[in-house]
């Protein structure tokens, strides 16, 4: 745990709820970073965190709204200020509706449009390979990553999507026909307006290891552009 | 004091739930022009002073309640519907 710059330090923040928090510390240490699993209730990130990532799950049983108690947790205040200075911030599935709801993140996320859970595959269109979550990606490339949730319908009203997509901030699209909760304009991922916080439905974290199954290893590219954004500001003098 | 939050998804905000239960009451022979399900949350209030209370409420709704982006709300308090 010396020598951060080599293997970044990326913080996983744990919900009462959260589910995948392991499975995305594994597959940031497969991809060489240093992954520190934080409980909700602290008020501070650890020393050297390069890099957060709030993962899947269904955080305080999804009350409510999905993400919308999560986001008053201790630590999402130290969270909020990571992202405030640039550090960059990844949430997935109930990682992403938590930073909606924290308006970290644009839009919100509604039940599936089919009212039906969703477990599988997806096919996936880059949009932008210059952000910092998708560097190891090419615009364009079409990538296979799977989904798991009820609650992945994004929404945006008409005003807002303009904006969002003359800004570049929609960064990840479901592929033509491969909807699979009926989000507006097929958007599987969003980033805010700074490009450091990124949000997507699909789980990057079981598409890394191809012994979890016959599935792809296309999460490495989304997860691994991460731990390299992670060591490039690990690797500035503070 | 006591009062009643309803909570609705905005007007063309899709509403499966509303679809789902539209779909099962057309089934049932009711002819419905369509259902929107929405969320009842009912308060318990410290505080005796209606105007107080209802700018707490507000600011309930606004923090955690609702997500203004695709819910809108109304305030009642009880005893003031007649029931």
């Amino acid at each position: 745990m010396s020598d951060h710059s080599s293997r970044p330090l990326v913080a996983v923040v744990v919900f009462p709820g959260s589910n995948d928090d392991r499975d995305a510390a594994g597959a940031l240490e497969q991809l060489g970073a240093c992954a520190a699993r934080v409980w909700h209730t602290d008020e501070t990130l650890p020393e050297h965190t390069a890099a957060v990532v709030l993962p899947g799950g269904f955080s305080y049983g999804d009350y409510l709204r999905c993400g919308a108690i999560a986001r008053f947790s201790p630590i999402m205040r130290a969270v909020a200020t990571f992202a405030a200075d640039g550090g960059p911030v990844l949430g997935i599935c109930n990682g992403f509706q938590i930073l909606t709801e924290a308006g970290l993140l644009p839009g919100a996320l509604r039940p599936n449009a089919s009212l039906s859970f969703v477990c599988r595959d997806v096919p996936l269109i880059v949009e932008r390979s210059d952000l910092l979550f998708t560097s190891r990606c090419r615009a364009g490339q079409e990538l296979t990553i799977p989904v798991k949730h009820g609650d992945g319908c994004w929404f945006a009203d008409e005003a807002l999507l303009a904006e969002l997509d003359a800004g570049g901030q929609i960064a990840l699209r479901y592929a033509p026909g491969a909807n699979p909760n009926g989000a507006v304009s097929d958007v599987a991922g969003v980033t805010n307006e700074e490009g450091n916080v990124f949000g997507l439905m699909p789980h990057p974290e079981h598409a890394v290891d191809r012994r979890l199954g016959p599935g792809s290893t296309d999460g490495a590219l989304i997860l691994g552009s991460l731990v390299d954004a992670a060591r490039l500001s690990a690797s500035v003098p503070v | 004091m006591k009062a009643t939050v309803l909570v609705r998804p905005k007007p063309g905000i899709l509403d499966p739930q509303g679809q789902a239960v539209e779909s099962s009451l057309r089934h049932l022979g009711f002819e419905v022009g369509g259902t929107r399900v929405g969320r009842l949350v009912d308060v318990e209030l410290a505080t005796d002073d209606r105007s107080e209370a209802a700018a707490q409420l507000e600011q309930m709704c606004e923090r955690l309640l609702t997500n203004p982006l695709i819910e809108s709300y109304t305030i009642a308090f009880m005893g003031d519907a007649s029931e």
